[in-house]
């Protein structure tokens, strides 16, 4: 195991107010269990599951009680034991409206019979292992939820030569990852492990930030005893540096092709979470039902890294961290810059929750914007290269050929753009706009064209 | 938290922002032009103030005005007609009647600016397109310039003295004898801004504090000026060294006339210039091609604000050819 500095750098980035050290330095703690939870059945990437309990119905603890709903879809599991209250559509964590099973502990966190499930060793049937992973619900925690079992088996053709663990947290606000590389060093290590057996031969790099010193040393300290071609990686700190496209360059200095996967470049990238939560599966046999994440804003009492269960409301950890020290305007699910602001405190936390964000009236910019005054900055910033300028006037003007010709589709909506924009232009507003209207777009012409032919 | 239905802003991410804004740049821009213009109300006197407020009364009020009366919010607050005003003052005669400094101005605005829709549509530099009117619909009046310095005992302040681009191309260029334009204009002096010419426009030192102070402020990016004044250079030390009797020297040619100003403030300016890097070195650099071209050859002693403005018109251009190569793309 070494440690080297990154041997590439990426283009655009941005050194945004971090405000990390409101909890940089807070243990993890675990938050009391609360009393009733709200969990989404589309937590993840891909169709939202498909609910397989009835309301009135007592569940145990790692209980399914949703089952995938096609190939990129994840099971969901019961956090605590209790019962099904309601199972309707209500404002979720994603700032969307699903489905969410509401469920009520009955304070007794009694696990289902059968779990937790035996423990997988490292020597078992590769596809049994795999099976397990899909089966603990797993979905990228970074942020993306991508169903993991998905990624870990790449189709015939597809070799994946190096896995990056991703401890970059290049998001201002959030510490989970931070801690969890400090305090969970080990059962990281064991999860990062697990992952490399499963994909064969393959490189490791893990790659960390250098704004958490602390963290580089306990993974240097953790990664001793893992033989092979593993190195621990120290990226400069800029956002948005974890992002998946731009983390892979740094590391290896392939590009992700425009509309492909990393595995087409031979890599394969897990948030720091998704790792531990892996050995959890197949180590100790739990499903996916808690992460770490980080409670925080100025508007909070007391910002804190905590363990909670998923489903557990935004309300519960806030009433935990000692409630609003003064009103938030603005609540954010992750962090400011990707994360959605919530309509509502009732919403529940998801496999992707990374953070919760309370932010008072003067740390909330709600600006008017003006025309775009041609700075530039917003192109040299681009971690893509795009030229967002261009392509939010164009986006206003829903001139989609234009749009398509500059590539709109491979933004990756990091915000870098609108957080340096002197206009004040809502650009990642007008990005997400034009995908999602080209995207229906050509689902649109896709069907017409089937129904011809 | 007691109460459940809080009002929460909701918005697209990101929740976080720079600070950067309009103003604030604009700001910026006013900061960096304070030496230049200070030392040109020093050396002018009262006639170089009141020609600079009379430009920015007259640009913020017809941006005002014609704001107005296309029903448009006024939009004053941003400063950019402020630092169209200044500039345009800048780049006049400091004893210009000032009638001719309010057309200017107005043409600056309405003209070059309103009737496209305003800031950010504008596809010309507004303060060059007041002074180019001007040099066209005044040619006199526009090289009346006043000999730098404090005005004599008994107050004509108007002598007339040359500029040292004007005198190189009437009296000096080609000549056997050169040695007497050099004394006339020593270097020294046109650096420091001990000379004739528009009355901001004469400091190239404290014009460069200015622009390296922009650029330390992230309000410019280095490469329009840096391939501006390096292409100048580069044709004038070409020049020079084919025949120095005809040819001014590079340093000459680098802080004479409006070249400080414009490098740095001008061609520069966010609306009228690429937003893209490789398009930014091809402006640049088409300034400065353009700039010696009429000033070498051209019927005007000085070709800046022709250059700059001709350059203007070919931004759409250069964005669209000089694209950069989009993460994970072959091909741009």
């Amino acid at each position: 195991m070494k440690t080297r500095i990154a041997p590439y750098r990426c283009a655009g980035g941005l050194h945004p107010v971090y405000h990390k050290s409101l909890t940089a330095g807070a243990a993890v703690t675990a938050l009391p269990l609360p009393s009733i939870f709200a969990i989404s059945l589309a937590q993840h990437l891909g169709a939202p599951a498909r609910p397989l309990v009835k309301k009135n119905e007592t569940v145990g603890r790692g209980q399914p009680l949703a089952e995938p709903a096609g190939f990129i879809s994840a099971w969901i599991h019961a956090p605590t034991s209790g019962k099904i209250k309601a199972i309707d559509e209500q404002w979720t964590a994603t700032g969307r409206r699903a489905t969410v099973i509401t469920l009520e502990s009955d304070g007794e966190d009694r696990w289902a019979d059968g779990y937790p499930l035996p423990p997988l060793p490292a020597d078992a049937d590769r596809k049994q292992q795999i099976d397990r992973v899909a089966a603990a619900g797993i979905a990228g925690m970074g942020g993306a939820g991508f169903p993991t079992h998905v990624k870990l088996s790449p189709p015939p053709g597809k070799t994946i030569d190096t896995l990056i663990i991703n401890g970059a947290e290049c998001e201002p606000y959030l510490t989970a990852d931070h801690r969890v590389m400090i305090e969970d060093a080990d059962r990281l290590r064991q999860g990062i492990d697990r992952i490399r057996r499963l994909l064969g031969t393959c490189a490791v790099r893990i790659a960390i930030e250098d704004n958490k010193p602390d963290a580089i040393k306990a993974m240097e300290q953790a990664l001793q005893s893992l033989d092979g071609d593993v190195e621990l990686i120290v990226l400069p700190s800029a956002y948005p540096q974890g992002a998946e496209k731009q983390l892979i360059y740094s590391v290896t200095g392939r590009e992700v092709p425009s509309g492909g996967l990393p595995m087409d470049v031979g890599a394969l990238v897990e948030n720091v979470g998704t790792a531990i939560a892996v050995t959890d599966a197949l180590d100790s046999g739990w499903p996916l039902t808690e992460r770490v994440m980080t409670a925080t804003g100025s508007a909070l009492t007391q910002p804190a890294n905590l363990r909670v269960r998923i489903g557990t409301l935004f309300e519960t950890i806030i009433e935990h961290c000692g409630g609003a020290r003064i009103p938030p305007v603005k609540v954010i699910c992750g962090g400011p810059m990707m994360g959605t602001a919530l309509p509502s405190i009732a919403a529940g936390v998801c496999k992707t929750t990374s953070g919760l964000l309370l932010m008072p009236a003067d740390a909330v910019h709600l600006f008017e914007s003006t025309p775009c005054i041609g700075c530039g900055r917003c192109v040299m910033y681009c971690p893509m290269r795009l030229m967002p300028c261009t392509l939010s006037e164009a986006g206003e003007a829903e001139d989609d050929e234009l749009l398509e010709a500059f590539r709109v589709l491979d933004c990756i909506e990091c915000g870098s753009c609108a957080y340096v924009c002197p206009a004040h232009r809502p650009m990642v507003q007008h990005m997400k706009n034009s995908k999602a209207r080209i995207a229906l777009m050509r689902r649109k012409r896709e069907t017409s064209r089937q129904r011809e032919s | 938290m007691t109460e459940k239905n809080i009002n929460l802003a909701i918005s697209s991410s990101p929740h976080a922002h720079s600070g950067a804004s309009v103003r604030g740049i604009m700001l910026t821009v006013i900061i960096a032009l304070t030496p230049a213009l200070l030392w040109g109300f020093w050396l002018f006197g009262w006639p170089a103030v009141v020609l600079t407020a009379t430009c920015v009364a007259a640009c913020v009020g017809a941006e005002a005005l014609s704001r107005r009366l296309m029903k448009r919010n006024l939009g004053i607050g941003d400063g950019s007609a402020v630092v169209t005003g200044i500039l345009l003052a800048m780049c006049l005669p400091p004893s210009l009647p000032l009638f001719m400094a309010v057309i200017g101005a107005v043409v600056a605005i309405v003209l070059a600016k309103q009737v496209f829709g305003g800031l950010g549509y504008n596809p010309f530099n507004p303060a060059l397109v007041g002074r180019v009117f001007l040099t066209i619909s005044f040619p006199f009046a526009m090289i009346q310039w006043t000999a730098p310095g404090p005005p004599p005992a008994d107050d004509t302040h108007a002598v007339t003295a040359a500029t040292p681009l004007a005198a190189w191309e009437t009296e000096w260029s080609g000549q056997d004898e050169t040695a007497g334009f050099f004394e006339e204009f020593p270097l020294v002096d046109l650096f420091f801004g001990n000379q004739a010419g528009s009355f901001g426009e004469v400091s190239a030192f404290l014009l460069l504090l200015g622009g390296l102070f922009l650029i330390w402020r992230r309000c410019v990016h280095w490469q329009t000026p840096v391939f501006y004044l390096g292409t100048v250079t580069l044709i004038a030390i070409i020049l020079y060294g084919i025949d120095s009797q005809r040819y001014l020297s590079p340093a000459y040619h680098l802080f004479s006339g409006g070249l400080m100003l414009g490098a740095w403030f001008m061609a520069t300016d966010m609306v009228t210039s690429p937003v893209t890097s490789r398009g930014m070195m091809v402006f640049g650099a088409g300034c400065g091609v353009l700039t010696m071209v009429i000033r070498v050859w051209g019927g005007y002693p000085e070709g800046v604000s022709f250059a700059i403005l001709l350059m203007n018109a070919a931004v759409p251009l250069i964005n669209r050819y000089t694209r950069p190569r989009v993460f994970g793309t072959s091909k741009s």
